[in-house]
C-alpha cells in the first residue's frame, strides 16, 4: 500500500510525520520504503544512517537547430505548445528557448527537413539509498533551474523495486502538479496541517483537490495546543477523519532540528504512529497492492 | 530608430506597463519618423513563454530599444543575440507620451 503524506501549507510537519511513519513501520518488523517526492528540497533521508546505493539523471530531449538544414519555415514554432521555439525568418534567426521546453518532441516531428536533433539535457537526480539491507529509501531531487519537479517525482515513484508493506511518498507542499503526481499513486492521503488559520486555509485547497482526483484521505493535527478551534470544525463538518494529533511541545521541535526521529526517544509517539498506520493500512489496504 | 514602450493602455496619456512580456499594449514609437503603432498584447495571459514571444512580436518590427519595468530572465539571451536594448524605468507615473519626451531629448 502506499501512502502519500500531503500539506497545502509548507512547514507543517509532513517530513516529520513521513519520516516518523517510517522509523515506527521499521521498528515493527514491516519491510518500508520512503520516497521524498519534495525534490525541490529534499530532507527525508537525512534523518536516517544511510550510505548512497545508487543515482541516475533524469533527463529530458530538447531540440538542437542544425542552421545549414534550417529553411525558417516556422513549422516547429507552430508545433510548440510552451512559446519555447524563437523564430525571426527575414533576419534568419532561430533560438531553442530550453527552460521553456517541456520535450515532447512535437517539433521534431514538424520539420521535414531534418533540421532538429535532440539532446538530453537533465533535469535532476533519482537517489536511491538502502536501510538494514531490506528498507529502500528513494530521494526524487531536481536542479537549480528546472522549471517543473513532475518527471524527477515520476521517475522517483517509479524506481520503488523492494518488496513492502508500506511505500510513504512524501510530498512537496502546494496542491499544484507536484502535490497532484505524488497523491496521485497513493491509495491513501495523510494531510498534514496545523491549527492556524493559514494550516486551514492551505488545508481546504488541499481537501477540494483530493475529492476532484477521488482520493481517500485523513488528518493529522500537528502542533495541538497552538491557534484556534476552527481546523477541529471543519474536519468535523466535512466528515474528514482525524488520524492523529501531534501536540505543540519544544521539545519535539528540538529533536526534529537537531535531524533526530522524535519516535526514536518517545516511545508513546512511535505508538501512536504505528497504530494509526496499522489502522490505515487495515482499512484502506486492499485497494491496488 | 523604432522604441516599443510597454503600456496599461491604448493612448499616449497610458502609464508605462511594468511587465515585459505581459503587459497591455505594445506602443511603438519612430524616432525619425515621429509615428506611431499601438499593438494589443496577444501574449498577455498565455501560460507560459510570454517574454520570449513578446520580443518576437517586437522584433519582428524591427525594434532596437525597449522600455519597460522589469525583463524576465529568459529573453536577456535572445535580447543580446537580437542586440536590442532594454531600459528599465522604475517610474510608474510616467505615461508614455512622458517617455517619449524623453526620448527625444
Amino acid at each position: 500500500m502506499k501512502i502519500a503524506i500531503a500539506s497545502g501549507k509548507g512547514g507543517t510537519g509532513k517530513t516529520f510525520v513521513a519520516t516518523n511513519i517510517f522509523y515506527a513501520l521499521l521498528k515493527n518488523n514491516h519491510s518500508v520504503v520512503l520516497v521524498d517526492c519534495d525534490a525541490e528540497a529534499p530532507d527525508s533521508i537525512g534523518f536516517f544512517r544511510t550510505k548512497i546505493e545508487n543515482s541516475f539523471d533524469v533527463v529530458q530531449k530538447v531540440p538542437v537547430i542544425d542552421l545549414n538544414s534550417c529553411t525558417y519555415c516556422s513549422k516547429c514554432k507552430d508545433y510548440c505548445n510552451y512559446n519555447a521555439i524563437f523564430i525571426l525568418p527575414p533576419i534568419k534567426f532561430i533560438q531553442v528557448i530550453e527552460e521553456l521546453c517541456h520535450g515532447c518532441g512535437a517539433c521534431s516531428v514538424a520539420c521535414t527537413f531534418g533540421a532538429i536533433k535532440e539532446k538530453p539535457v537533465s533535469l535532476g537526480k533519482v537517489n536511491t539509498y538502502i536501510l538494514n539491507g531490506k528498507n529502500q529509501l528513494i530521494e526524487a531531487c531536481m536542479n537549480i533551474g528546472v522549471m517543473s519537479p513532475v518527471q524527477i517525482i515520476k521517475a522517483a515513484i517509479k524506481e520503488i523495486n523492494y518488496k513492502y508493506d508500506i511505500a510513504v511518498l512524501d510530498s512537496p507542499p502546494g496542491t499544484s502538479c507536484p502535490f497532484i503526481h505524488t497523491t496521485a499513486a497513493a491509495d491513501f492521503v495523510i494531510l498534514v496541517t496545523e491549527p492556524t488559520p493559514f494550516g486551514l486555509s492551505d488545508l481546504k485547497q488541499s481537501v477540494e483537490t483530493l475529492k476532484e482526483m477521488n482520493k481517500k484521505f485523513g488528518v493529522i493535527i500537528n502542533r495541538a495546543g497552538l491557534g484556534n478551534n476552527d481546523v477541529y470544525k471543519y474536519i468535523k463538518y466535512e466528515n474528514i477523519p482525524l488520524l492523529l494529533e501531534i501536540p505543540f511541545d519544544k521539545e519535539i521541535a528540538a529533536l526534529y532540528s537537531a535531524g533526530i526521529i522524535v519516535s526514536e526517544y518517545y516511545s508513546e509517539i512511535r505508538k501512536n504512529f504505528y497504530e494509526m498506520t496499522k489502522k490505515i493500512m487495515e482499512q484502506y489496504g486492499n485497494c491496488g497492492d | 530608430m523604432k522604441i516599443a514602450i510597454t503600456s496599461t493602455g491604448n493612448s499616449l496619456e497610458s502609464k508605462l506597463d511594468q511587465r515585459f512580456g505581459r503587459c497591455a499594449y505594445f506602443i511603438i514609437y519612430d524616432t525619425e519618423t515621429k509615428g506611431i503603432e499601438i499593438i494589443p498584447n496577444p501574449n498577455k495571459d498565455v501560460e507560459e513563454g510570454a517574454g520570449p514571444a513578446s520580443v518576437n512580436l517586437v522584433a519582428s518590427r524591427n525594434v532596437k530599444k525597449i522600455v519597460s519595468g522589469a525583463f524576465g530572465v529568459k529573453i536577456k539571451s535572445l535580447i543580446d543575440s537580437l542586440k536590442i536594448q532594454m531600459i528599465v524605468l522604475k517610474e510608474t507615473d510616467k505615461t508614455v507620451q512622458d517617455i517619449i519626451d524623453m526620448l527625444n531629448k
